[in-house]
């Protein structure tokens, strides 16, 4: 096809954890403007296992932007050029012949990296851990229909739980903040009335594991959630500043 | 061996009480004394491990993903089942039992569909109050909506995200016990094969994705909680990483697999537009209670429109033929999903297929639009437009979709008795990894239903009968079995490490998916399974030896790992085609051209294949032994199914 592109791409390689790494060059060539990002990698890995060479190693797997596995830094921007999507959303349309893409891991001391452009996110499963959590044991529920929820405020718990924790509200943040991450979930529990007992330790526990993990504090940017593809609202932060200080203050349940 | 399903004497409908009441106990002071292996973290896993934890068993739990989040039920859009009957409209569990035996074709059996039914209403009840917000009524109860192949409102959902947040629930719940010290979390693990001491589960050995690490885990009991094969087919709308080797290797080990052949296609995904795709998207099921599927009404017009020469919207109502509303008047748009598949492959065959590629159908909402304003429908499918324009490049709020059939589910998969065990004893499986509730053709917002009801509601109790006949005493891998099953793992590893030919694995996979969409997909016959066959065969062998596999075992390896589950869909392949060969009646997914009734539908041969296939291994390049379940019906009586 005519309008396929040629493109020159700067991709961190780095062998594991302890190496260093850096940027090597490759050339992508006959790129269809409708393939994903991520099967224009594919089509440039298939290249280098065909000359023996270890492939580019990423994160990825339902490739239809709801699992939060893929997390490429692409041209400086998390998720790349475009609001509201995942790397694996991203088409090459969104580029143009001739130019050239640089793609790096997610970079905060939260998510070292594992292997060229996969970094360890468990950080993020330790502070679900710590309090992301109804205590309520399987069995023995009420009627799902015996408190009435306000639509607004189900949609709005909704959306605070839309977030596939991809981490990219971390990389795109200078101080490597985990607050969108954070706030979202406790956003989510504490707006819906099965969450309200446990209000108070849930947000303090989250917050202590957060810290914890070496996460930075929010400055207020936004750049998170400029960058967030569910594009989940910095409400949620001012939300769980609210609890948090409420629970320090009032000294409520550790 | 003869197979025993273990259903418990009794009307319908008190089966599965009386069977809790039957099943063996584990007394709480003795439930901490046993460990229970858990494989796959998606709606059946985490909430198999999450509910045992609770209980008070050890929980070690595994996923080859990076956190038990990522599993692929997270990508479920449409919604679940629950026989609420909160919409008055006249649903109760026998309903729900009767559209999922009928949707099924009439190939599951009666006490397993009619347990998922009866437990479906706890699932929603569990799932609220652990705080998945599921769309609502400004009055601030729950809302439903329609799916294919039942005339009610059932469906649970939260937007197009509703596996997300079950997953997200159940996941939560899995936390909760991880914190506790309860479950103790493997994540980028993959499971290489089933330990097994004089023909009882113990144990696994897993492979660390990131060194490479061979190890080896004990336990009194092993759950497979690890979804489908359909990417058997290459492209699907499942994840890239889903794979069959956990149950291969279990069925390697005398777990019978069933019905693999029945294979589900889904109607509404974006089209293939190229070779260089990696997988299919699905557009949810529900999009069909807003959505009209049609196609151009001539040859001459289809041919127009993909020429380009006219636009879909130049098209007057008069050239345009709603095929499924025409054909079934009582279903319209929400006939099962089989049906609906198999209409638009015929559409395409006669020529009147759209778009570039002439491979596919329109889905318009120009009607709802209409009638309900975007807003409306925005509110309703706006994340599942934004997907489809992003894919695409084209505005389905200004122009019909553009949708083609897509490999989605597997109904087959390990065959489990009564109590979700394997023909191993100790060896249980649940959720899409097993057989049981689907028949030849799954219902839509089942799927999600069925992984909770495994994991929730049947699990908890079915695996304590298991474990009271097994002593409370600590486990460990000292037998010497652990040891030569992981010599067995490292041997395999080695053989694909030492694999230095000029063809990638992704190459053979897509030649596969090739055979078996072609051969043993929408439509299938005696003739083309028995090529196909053949042809699988051949690129078998030749993996083994023209296949190129990079790099070392003690590293992150994505090429090694995807070579391991490769080459056993490659073994998967050739099952699936004997199973389709032996199966020469036409049911649900399963359509064998030779069987059919005179409109074209899925035409039954009651008396010869009311039966589960579940195949035996019996040794590498040995043919496999079937063994015949037969399905017995006291309660709905066999019919050709019509939506008539």
């Amino acid at each position: 096809m005519s309008n396929n592109m040629n493109l020159t791409l700067k991709v961190w390689r780095q062998k594991n954890a302890e190496a260093k790494g850096e940027l090597v060059s490759y050339q992508a060539d006959h790129v269809s403007p409708d393939m994903s990002f991520l099967e224009m990698l594919d089509v440039v890995n298939e290249g280098l296992i065909k000359k023996g060479d270890d492939p580019i190693h990423f994160d990825h797997d339902c490739r239809e932007g709801i699992c939060g596995s893929c997390s490429l830094h692409i041209n400086g921007r998390p998720h790349g050029p475009k609001q509201g999507i995942t790397t694996c959303q991203l088409h090459m349309r969104s580029f143009n012949d001739k130019d050239t893409i640089v793609i790096e891991p997610w970079r905060a001391e939260g998510f070292p990296v594992i292997k060229d452009l996969a970094t360890d996110r468990s950080s993020f499963d330790r502070i679900q851990r710590a309090g992301g959590f109804i205590s309520v044991n399987t069995g023995g529920a009420p009627d799902a229909n015996v408190i009435p929820i306000p639509k607004v405020i189900a949609d709005e718990a909704f959306n605070s739980a839309t977030c596939i924790g991809c981490g990219a509200c971390v990389a795109a943040c200078k101080n490597a903040s985990a607050m969108l991450f954070v706030s979202a979930k406790v956003s989510q529990l504490a707006l819906l009335p099965q969450g309200q007992p446990e209000r108070s330790r849930r947000v303090q526990a989250m917050v202590a594991q957060m810290d914890a993990e070496g996460f930075g504090s929010c400055t207020n940017t936004g750049a998170c959630e400029a960058e967030c593809p569910k594009e989940i609202s910095i409400t949620n932060i001012a939300r769980m500043n609210r609890d948090y200080f409420s629970a320090k203050l009032f000294k409520s349940e550790e | 061996m003869k197979l025993d399903a273990k259903i418990p004497q009794g009307p319908l409908a008190e089966k599965w009480s009386k069977h809790k009441f039957n099943l063996k106990l584990v007394n709480p002071a003795n439930k901490r004394k046993y460990t229970v292996i858990v494989v796959g973290t998606g709606l059946a896993g985490a909430s198999a491990a999450a509910s045992l934890a609770e209980l008070g068993y050890n929980v070690k739990a595994f996923c080859f993903q990076d956190s038990p989040r990522r599993a692929h039920s997270i990508a479920a859009q449409g919604g679940i089942n629950g026989a609420k009957n909160y919409q008055n409209d006249g649903d109760s569990i026998y309903r729900l039992f009767y559209d999922t035996i009928k949707g099924g074709d009439y190939r599951a059996r009666e006490a397993n569909v009619y347990r998922l039914a009866e437990v479906s209403v706890n699932i929603i009840d569990q799932c609220v109050a652990q705080g998945v917000p599921f769309a609502r009524e400004y009055g601030g109860l729950l809302d439903n909506r329609s799916f294919g192949g039942s005339q009610v409102s059932r469906t649970f959902y939260a937007r197009g995200q509703t596996g997300q947040q079950l997953l997200l629930g159940a996941y939560s719940a899995l936390n909760r016990q991880i914190n506790l010290g309860k479950v103790t979390m493997y994540t980028r693990h993959e499971m290489m094969d089933v330990v097994t001491v004089d023909g009882e589960a113990k144990g696994i050995v897993t492979r660390d994705l990131i060194n490479g690490a061979i190890e080896t885990h004990a336990a009194h009991a092993v759950l497979l909680c690890t979804g489908g094969y359909g990417n058997v087919f290459y492209l699907s709308t499942n994840a890239m990483g889903c794979n069959v080797t956990a149950a291969w290797k279990a069925h390697k080990r005398g777990a019978y697999f069933a019905n693999p052949c029945f294979t589900q296609i889904h109607p509404t995904c974006i089209p293939v537009t190229g070779d260089h795709q990696s997988k299919l998207t699905l557009m949810s099921e529900s999009l069909r209670n807003d959505g009209r599927v049609w196609a151009p009404k001539t040859k001459e017009l289809a041919e127009k429109l993909r020429k380009g020469e006219i636009k879909v919207t130049d098209l007057k109502e008069d050239d345009r033929d709603y095929f499924l509303e025409r054909k079934y008047p009582a279903f319209g748009n929400l006939v099962p999903r089989d049906v609906a598949s198999r209409n638009a492959k015929e559409i395409v065959d006669e020529g009147r297929g759209v778009g570039t590629s002439g491979i596919a159908v329109y889905l318009d909402f120009a009607e709802s639009i209409a009638r309900l304003g975007e807003d409306a429908v925005r509110a309703k499918y706006g994340n599942l437009f934004d997907m489809y324009q992003q894919i695409t490049d084209e505005n389905p709020y200004k122009q019909p979709m553009r949708i083609y059939p897509a490999v989605h589910y597997t109904m087959g998969g390990l065959w489990v008795d009564y109590n979700l065990q394997t023909t191993v004893k100790g060896l249980y499986a649940l959720g899409e990894a097993n057989f049981s509730d689907h028949g030849a053709n799954r219902l839509g917002a089942s799927a999600l239903m069925q992984g909770l009801a495994d994991g929730y509601f049947v699990i908890p109790y079915t695996v304590g009968d298991y474990l009271a006949t097994v002593a409370p005493k600590p486990v460990d891998t000292s037998h010497p079995a652990f040891e030569e099953t992981k010599k067995v793992v490292v041997e395999r590893i080695n053989k694909l490490l030492s694999l230095k030919g000029n063809k990638t694995v992704s190459e053979y996979h897509r030649e596969l998916g090739h055979i078996m969409w072609e051969y043993c997909g929408m439509a299938r016959t005696e003739e083309g399974l028995k090529k196909a066959k053949g042809l699988i065969q051949e690129l078998k062998s030749d993996f083994w030896k023209n296949a190129i596999v990079t790099g070392v075992n003690e590293e992150f390896n994505q090429n090694l790992e995807n070579a391991g589950r490769v080459a056993d869909f490659l073994e998967l392949g050739e099952l699936m085609i004997d199973d389709a060969l032996d199966r020469k009646e036409s049911c649900g997914g399963h359509f064998r051209l030779e069987s059919q009734t005179p409109e074209g539908e899925a035409l039954r041969d009651d008396e010869n294949y009311a039966y589960t296939a579940a195949w035996e291994f019996k040794g590498e390049n040995q043919p496999e032994g079937l063994h015949k379940e037969e399905l017995v019906f006291e309660n709905v009586k066999l019919t050709q199914r019509s939506y008539k």
